[in-house]
């Protein structure tokens, strides 16, 4: 089997949930200049959602895509909801305050809604069921399953999808105006309350498609996994430029590539000294990078200026 | 649509100030259906101040706007646009990062329905509504001469275009009255006529003009009555011929005494 082939299947993969992710922390920032550290939970919550609908349903005999599809049907509405609830609690009175303000309520969302999954579906990790049919395919000497194959896919499609929105239609062009002028977009007749909400429903519901991709793929969910998950795909729209849809998407395949890659030579090449289990240091270690390097990111401008 | 001539936006009373600094005392002035109002003064005479408080930028501290005979509510840019008042800014502030046409078309939203729903679905309302939407942003382009940088993001159009085209994004909305704010600021004696030319037209075409200017030649070719801002209080108010040899206007500009 080729390790290295092997490993870039891992990071597309990887990359593809991560860029999904991204995307919520980027919309948000490219509308408001607010960091939505409660982003990462709306994942969480999408996670456990899903899998608790799908657990529920495995014994029904019905073929495993159409309970995965049912459990996404369950997470979709309740990370949209979870998603314009934060908006219009945490940050809509804040609209004025200094940055500051809303970056803490963030933070004290995140924790609000931690505390809550662990109260609703308890501190233990919950087993995603063997309801997917498990098919592998060799490529280049190396597996793909077929989970895998639709990670990539589905997301592909999202984020296709996505760009389509935002830069074909009348949402679109409300939101990109509401992005760089918000009270000249007001004065242009754009509703920008409405827009702010929606960007948050939309980044919510590719986080409900994330959540369920993650928790499909590692066979495991619990209450704390918003945590990492949310910091690692920051650092991914930081890597491609916050604020820049295109950015977030190539800084979450990149970020998935460079962890999958890392984690995979990383023993080869400290002698043994150091396993894989470093996995996550590599994506901080790239946001110090980027963070040091180039603040804006790769594809990004003018962050220092509303950051 | 009404007559020419009757009142169309009536101020009375307009006061504003900003802690100690009064930016606008008492200002009551009426704009007649049809016509080009001129409002000029010194700089910082409350001119701008005005226009953001008939476009709903800024809360009045008194008086009353009066439009197309209803009141106008204060501190609400997006009823303004509904009302029918449009503007551009003396600094450019156009959606730098989108293309000319986008910036034209998301002016269209103010007099367009389709919703978030329609956006995912695109059914034949939507798609209608869209084809509608470019047709008209398509007509502007060619209204103010610029077709050609249809495509061109905004930020990379010339000076004069980002003007032109900022005048197609607030006649998009559909204004009856439009309310320019310095748009011969920066420009050439050639340019200045073609923006003669496209006001007049606009004017022509039922669109009511509301001009504050610095240019006195264009504003006096231009405008069918003028009123002079100084120090945040109206001091005149006529044609452009008498308000010229108004004695107190005159010394506003040229400051204290003239010989």
């Amino acid at each position: 089997m080729d390790i290295f082939i092997q490993q870039v299947i891992n990071g597309l993969v990887l990359g593809s949930i991560y860029a999904l992710v991204a995307l919520g922390y980027t919309m948000v920032y490219g509308i408001m200049g607010l960091i939505n550290f409660a982003h990462g939970e709306v994942v969480m919550i999408g996670a456990m959602v899903a899998l608790t609908v799908i657990s529920m349903l495995s014994d029904s005999g019905l073929p495993g895509i159409v309970i995965a599809l049912i459990g996404l049907g369950a997470a979709l509405p309740v990370c949209m909801g979870t998603g314009f609830a934060i908006e219009r609690i945490a940050y809509r009175p804040l609209r004025r305050a200094p940055k500051l303000a809303p970056l803490i309520t963030a933070i004290g969302v995140s924790i609000v809604l931690q505390n809550l999954a662990m109260l609703i579906w308890g501190r233990n990790y919950h087993a995603f069921p063997p309801i997917l049919p498990t098919s592998e395919h060799e490529i280049f000497g190396a597996t793909i399953t077929g989970l895998q194959i639709a990670i990539i896919v589905i997301a592909a499609l999202m984020m296709a999808g996505l760009i389509l929105l935002v830069q074909r239609t009348k949402l679109g062009r409300a939101m990109r105006a509401t992005a760089e002028n918000p009270p000249i977009a007001q004065l242009m007749g754009v509703d920008i309350n409405r827009v702010i909400s929606l960007t948050f429903v939309i980044g919510s519901a590719l986080a409900a498609v994330a959540g369920l991709m993650v928790s499909a793929n590692y066979s495991i969910a619990h209450y704390y996994m918003g945590f990492i998950l949310g910091l690692k795909a920051f650092t991914a729209a930081v890597l491609g430029g916050i604020g820049n849809i295109a950015g977030a998407m190539l800084g979450g395949i990149l970020l998935g590539l460079i962890e999958s890659l890392g984690a995979g030579y990383i023993g080869d090449l400290t002698g043994g000294f150091l396993g894989s289990h470093y996995q996550d240091v590599f994506a901080f270690f790239v946001l110090i990078c980027v963070l040091v390097f180039r603040p804006s990111g790769l594809v990004g401008e003018k962050v220092a200026e509303r950051a | 649509m009404s007559g020419v001539g009757e009142i169309l936006l009536e101020a009375k009373n307009i006061g504003k100030h900003f802690g100690g600094v009064r930016a606008l005392r008492d200002v009551s002035l009426t704009i007649r259906r049809g016509e080009i109002y001129g409002l000029i003064g010194p700089n910082g005479a409350g001119k701008t101040t005005f226009f953001n408080c008939l476009t709903g930028l800024y809360t009045p501290n008194g008086g009353e706007l009066m439009f197309d005979g209803k009141k106008l509510q204060a501190s609400a840019p997006h009823k303004a646009a509904q009302r029918g008042i449009a503007r551009t800014f003396q600094n450019i502030r156009l959606f730098g990062n989108m293309t000319a046409m986008e910036n034209i078309m998301v002016g269209r939203h103010v007099r367009t329905r389709t919703g978030v729903i329609g956006a995912v679905l695109r059914d034949a309302r939507t798609r209608a509504e869209e084809a509608a939407i470019r047709r008209r942003a398509e007509e502007l382009l060619h209204y103010v001469d610029i077709a050609d940088r249809a495509d061109d993001l905004a930020r990379n159009l010339s000076y004069g275009d980002q003007r032109r085209l900022e005048i197609a994004r607030a006649l998009a909305t559909d204004p009856q009255l439009l309310a320019l704010d310095e748009p011969a600021a920066g420009m050439n004696g050639t340019e200045t006529e073609e923006l003669r030319v496209l006001i007049e037209g606009i004017r022509n075409d039922g669109v009511t003009v509301l001009l504050i200017e610095h240019d006195v030649k264009l504003v006096m070719g231009l405008c069918d009555r003028v009123a002079v801002l100084d120090y945040g209080a109206k001091i005149c108010e006529d044609v452009p011929a008498v308000v010229q040899h108004d004695p107190r206007v005159i010394e506003a500009y040229l400051g204290g005494a003239v010989a």
